[in-house]
């Protein structure tokens, strides 16, 4: 039953360790990717909770990108309007007020919590599995990078998501408030730097939330991972 | 001791060895000053009723856990003196595990499972699927490569985490009472693979078991109770009050 060519390989017995290699990028990448797309319905939770937040965000950024660029063309009867529906300018231009900012900054932080809590549950989830990492030589990098590399890709469509859908709900309710003009000065760079914005800063917070549940998994001894009932 | 390979040569020696399990205010010993060594080639098997130290102790023995005191050897080395590193490389090169729960990735397919430790071992594509396939085909899973843990048997799972333990030509397998969770027949089979792997290949077998399947293919057998090395018995010895149990 056994081949004779398995043979050749196997280990003499020798009395040195050698240090284990770290794995490269690639193959980290690959992993942490199918890892995250077989549990896709799980990692949707979180990346949707990211996707609100930053859609929340994107909705403000974007809202007064649209009003600058509206308010250079506009006439001086639809400058009322716009004032008149409540938009505050500060030094000629709109821009946040600290209430929105605060606002912002609120449901960031409710979103960080959201995450930390939903990303503790599916580390938690996996102890068994990076118990098993462990035993079958995985470096606790290894381990750490699987899972940020997983929060980065759940930051990454979440900022997307979000930022497409912030920007989306911003323009639609200002041309239903202002009319056309909305859509006619669509500032397209202003809305590409929110996009980017929004994508960077879903990264950040994806990992904020992850690292720590990272960070405790893979400084288990294996055998307390392996002995987590799951 | 009639064993291929290295006769003299310990692969595996502990001295003096326990661990407490602190439980809130509870300390409970699991192992209480082991003493023992294996040799090279051996077939072994530690036998104990469920909660005397078993695992515990196959855990000690996998580098998988720290004692709380006293050191353990494997090949000679003390694994307390190891860095992350080299206890990555231990496990992955010098160990294979076999468990109870099969431990499988279920995420991942049968020949993603085999091939993980060689890709930890940085192997390259061609060379680590080469060698997956080989092995489930010694196995005898080659067309079900492409199968999750949950579209296989209990057996063909545990075949599967032979396979992988194989991955890279390990000098030890540990095994934690591997037919556990299998039918009798299936358990068999399993164990008759162990037990090719040891006389061919002279792979040291080190396995935590009560199946009483597993002793008339050991070496020898440690009876551990309360944490305590019960006694020692060897093959020849055994057979006689194996054969008057089973008749």
């Amino acid at each position: 039953m056994c081949s004779d060519s398995l043979v050749g390989g196997w280990e003499s017995v020798s009395k040195s360790v050698e240090r284990q290699v770290v794995l490269p990028f690639g193959q980290v990448l690959r992993i942490s990717f199918n890892s995250m797309v077989v549990r896709l319905s799980r990692s949707l939770i979180t990346t949707a909770t990211l996707a609100l937040a930053i859609a929340f965000v994107a909705y403000i950024w974007s809202g007064y990108e649209i009003l600058n660029s509206v308010w250079a063309q506009a006439e001086s009867a639809l400058r009322e309007r716009i004032l008149a529906s409540g938009h505050e300018m500060i030094e000629g231009k709109f821009g946040s007020s600290p209430k929105d900012r605060w606002l912002a900054i609120l449901s960031l932080i409710v979103c960080v919590v959201g995450i930390v809590n939903a990303q503790l549950m599916a580390v938690t989830e996996r102890f068994r599995e990076i118990g098993t990492f462990k035993c079958l030589g995985a470096l606790n990098s290894f381990v750490v990078r699987i899972f940020v590399f997983e929060g980065i890709y759940q930051g990454l469509l979440g900022g997307v998501a979000g930022s497409v859908v912030g920007i989306l709900v911003a323009t639609v309710s200002l041309v239903l408030k202002l009319g056309w003009i909305a859509i006619r000065c669509w500032p397209l760079p202003g809305m590409a730097l929110t996009v980017l914005w929004g994508l960077l800063l879903a990264a950040l917070l994806s990992l904020l939330g992850v690292i720590y549940p990272a960070l405790v998994a893979a400084r288990m001894e294996p055998a307390v991972a392996l002995r987590t009932e799951q | 001791m009639e064993t291929p390979g290295d006769h003299d040569h310990n692969v595996v020696r502990l001295s003096e060895v326990t661990k407490i399990f602190r439980m809130g205010n509870n300390e409970v010993e699991a192992l209480k000053g082991i003493n023992f060594a294996i040799k090279a080639g051996e077939y072994l098997s530690i036998m104990g009723p469920s909660g005397s130290g078993k695992s515990t102790l196959f855990n000690m023995i996998g580098a998988l856990d720290k004692p709380t005191s006293g050191r353990v050897f494997i090949d000679e080395v003390d694994v307390a003196q190891l860095d992350a590193y080299e206890l990555a490389w231990l496990r992955c090169r010098k160990i294979g595990y076999i468990f109870q729960t099969f431990n499988l990735i279920t995420v991942m397919t049968a020949i993603e499972n085999v091939t993980l430790p060689m890709i930890f071992a940085g192997l390259n594509r061609d060379e680590y699927m080469a060698k997956g396939m080989e092995l489930l085909k010694l196995v005898g899973l080659a067309e079900r490569f492409q199968h999750k843990p949950s579209e296989l048997s209990g057996g063909q799972q545990q075949r599967v985490a032979v396979a992988r333990a194989l991955a890279n030509s390990p000098a030890i397998i540990l095994a934690d009472e591997p037919t556990g969770n299998l039918d009798l027949i299936t358990g068999e089979e399993i164990i008759t693979l162990l037990k090719e792997l040891s006389t061919e290949r002279g792979v040291t077998i080190i396995s935590a078991t009560h199946d009483i399947k597993m002793l008339n293919v050991s070496d020898r057998i440690v009876w551990i109770r309360d944490g305590r090395i019960d006694r020692v018995e060897e093959r020849r010895d055994l057979k006689i009050s194996v054969g008057e149990v089973k008749k």
